[in-house]
């Protein structure tokens, strides 16, 4: 309990650093918001004056951190200036669509790479074993870009799945299940994307994880008594070699905002990706600020939670 | 070294060879428009003529546009043989002939050409990014695992808030903050900045760690008997301990900062035209008409694949014989 609580406060000391940084950095960035009206003509330099005292940005730094920070704790995330409104509620409802996504690609990958992994590791030297270990290095070199931007291309020739996009249009006149059909079936293509660039990694890392515990003495006295091959494996190997596995779920469970970014932007999935992209190219700061500080927090839990797990599954951690 | 790790060096050395020579490689140049060959499709390279007849220097047919489909067709009574070594570079064929190995784009520019000029820039910004992150690392580890204290805390607590942002959204994050429209000069340098000064923090991790192993190490302290200074003693016995780290992240960097480099320039933050980057290549070859039909356009996206691979399996190797502890992040 008291390790959870000094891993919180870790985290949250970790997040307001970060805040604090990102803050400051904007802020010493050149230009704003309204720099683009600053080449037209035809606004006068008062108008933009006026423009940014309205909206603030002439008060002091620490002043407006403080506002911002006030506003973040509101769930606010401060005023957008592209939108004309506060930023959590546009970045909320990106969020949805983004777990969505990278939550459907990431159970599957779990799901796929520990059979994968183990399966590898049993096969140490066979032909099988090299065959996965070139189709996951060519997986691992393949950029997503190109993948994503090849598999659109089939989809789009072959007309089995839709071109991008959550959902068609006319979606809201569907029925429930045809609804829930048809974002199905605009999941598929970025889902299998995102699939294809995680189950090597994770893959990889079941691979070696399960092979140097099959290494171990124990396994082999295990053997020796008679224990059952499946039995062995699940009950006897897995959790000896789980550890590098809980982190690396961490790893998983906290890039969950993040990992699909590219992705969206390519299909025009209605995530966080497309919105942070256009804040970074419109200098709208609240919102990249926003998103930054969201996904962060993310991946800092999700460091937490592995951190928690990996106390709970090691009694050699406990010490410490 | 085994026979893998032998073919994985190989390729990359040929990869940035050609790459990093594109004026001598590359027929055109990477501006050079064809205005009466927009989106022509890759040139068929012959050795037999229409009477079958084998030609020991290759040659190619003239190629003409059919309007108003736009489809290319190639026009037997024209031939142009393959020259090598005309005006400084490798292969090419006297006007008006074309050779376009992989297409042309939508200004009838050499697509083949342009991915050499573009893997010059994507390469080049990858290896020197990964300068100046193993520069701020090393630089960073050392005086954190060197000098302790507050030193060591402040580096390593900055360290922390790097590492705690996904790195696209950190690199996109640092790139929004800069101004939007550069010249292609500084552009290139802006990237090469932003992507290096982000990677610094795993390297001076794995630094400090050997440093600090390194600072309670005998002959350490018997350097320092004999009144060795602190520099003298990171110069002469801490540095060269940190060799095979330092090239083994190097190989992990160096594609890591070319993919960055592709996604930036891909999403219009990092190079722009008409100067070619891998990336914004593959941004001009994403809309959906240019890939349905012009499937070369592709050619830089491929083009990475075994740079990554190259890579991947000298990395893996590097790790499996530098002692993997020693490059386990803690």
């Amino acid at each position: 309990m008291k390790y959870a609580l000094r891993r919180l406060l870790h985290g949250v000391v970790l997040l307001v650093g970060i805040s604090m940084a990102s803050f400051v950095f904007a802020d010493l960035a050149p230009g704003d918001y309204f720099s683009a009206l600053e080449q037209d003509g035809r606004v006068s330099r008062e108008l933009i004056g006026g423009l940014r005292s309205e909206a603030g940005l002439d008060r002091p730094l620490p002043v407006r951190y403080a506002a911002w920070l006030a506003s973040v704790v509101r769930g606010n995330f401060g005023y957008s200036l592209a939108y004309r409104t506060a930023a959590g509620p546009l970045i909320r409802e990106r969020i949805g669509g983004t777990l969505l996504l990278t939550g459907t690609a990431t159970i599957c990958a779990w799901l796929l790479a520990i059979p994968l992994g183990i399966y590898h590791a049993r096969r140490r030297g066979s032909w099988q074993d090299h065959a996965l270990k070139l189709a996951a290095a060519i997986l691992l070199a393949t950029p997503e870009l190109l993948l994503a931007i090849v598999l659109l291309v089939l989809a789009v020739q072959t007309g089995w799945l839709p071109a991008g996009g959550m959902h068609s249009t006319g979606w809201e006149s569907l029925s429930a299940v045809e609804r829930f059909r048809d974002t199905l079936r605009h999941l598929v293509l970025p889902v299998a994307v995102l699939l294809l660039g995680m189950l090597p990694v994770l893959q990889r890392h079941v691979r070696a994880a399960i092979a140097e515990t099959l290494d171990a003495p124990f396994v082999l006295a295990a053997r020796a008594q008679g224990i059952p091959q499946r039995r062995l494996l699940f009950r006897h190997v897995l959790p000896a070699a789980i550890n590098p596995l809980i982190s690396l779920f961490g790893f998983s469970l906290g890039s969950l905002l993040s990992a699909s970014l590219l992705v969206e932007v390519l299909v025009g999935w209605p995530g966080l990706g497309p919105l942070f992209l256009d804040a970074v190219i419109a200098r709208d700061f609240a919102i990249v600020l926003g998103v930054v500080l969201i996904s962060a927090a993310t991946l800092i839990v999700g460091n937490l939670v592995a951190d928690l797990l990996l106390y709970r599954a090691d009694p050699r951690i406990r010490i410490r | 070294m085994t026979r893998r790790v032998r073919i994985a060096a190989g390729v990359l050395f040929a990869l940035h060879a050609v790459v990093l020579l594109a004026g001598f490689f590359a027929p055109y140049d990477y501006d050079e428009q064809h205005r009466d060959y927009p989106y022509a499709p890759p040139t068929r390279v012959r050795m037999f003529d229409p009477q079958g007849r084998f030609h020991l220097r290759p040659f190619v047919y003239g190629s003409v546009q059919k309007l108003p489909s736009g489809e290319y067709r190639e026009d037997h009574s024209r031939i142009y043989p393959v020259r090598f070594f005309p005006d400084g570079r490798l292969f090419g064929v006297a006007d008006p002939g074309v050779l376009f190995l992989c297409g042309t784009d939508g200004f009838g520019r050499d697509v083949f050409s342009r991915v050499l000029y573009g893997g010059r820039i994507s390469i080049l910004s990858g290896l020197l990014a990964t300068l100046i992150a193993l520069t701020l690392g090393t630089i960073a580890g050392t005086l954190a695992g060197f000098y302790g204290g507050w030193m060591d805390r402040v580096l390593m607590r900055t360290g922390e808030l790097f590492l705690a942002l996904p790195w696209l959204y950190l690199l996109l994050g640092i790139r929004a903050m800069l101004p939007l429209h550069i010249q292609p000069g500084q552009a290139f340098a802006l990237v090469v900045v932003v992507i290096g000064t982000m990677g610094w923090v795993r390297p001076a991790r794995l630094i400090r760690g050997m440093t600090l192993t390194a600072r309670e190490s005998a002959y350490v302290l018997a350097a320092r008997g004999f009144g060795a200074s602190s520099v003298y003693v990171i110069r002469r016995h801490i540095l060269p301990m940190t060799w095979s780290v330092i090239l083994t992240q190097a190989t992990i960097l160096i594609p890591q900062f070319i993919r960055a480099e592709v996604t930036l320039s891909f999403l219009g933050l990092g190079i722009a035209e008409p100067m070619p980057s891998w990336g914004n290549m593959l941004a001009e070859a994403r809309q959906y008409f240019a890939i349905v039909s012009h499937s070369w356009m592709l050619a830089p996206g491929f083009a990475l694949i075994p740079l990554l691979l190259g890579y991947l399996v000298l990395a893996d190797s590097l790790l499996a014989a530098g002692a993997s502890d020693a490059n386990q992040d803690s």
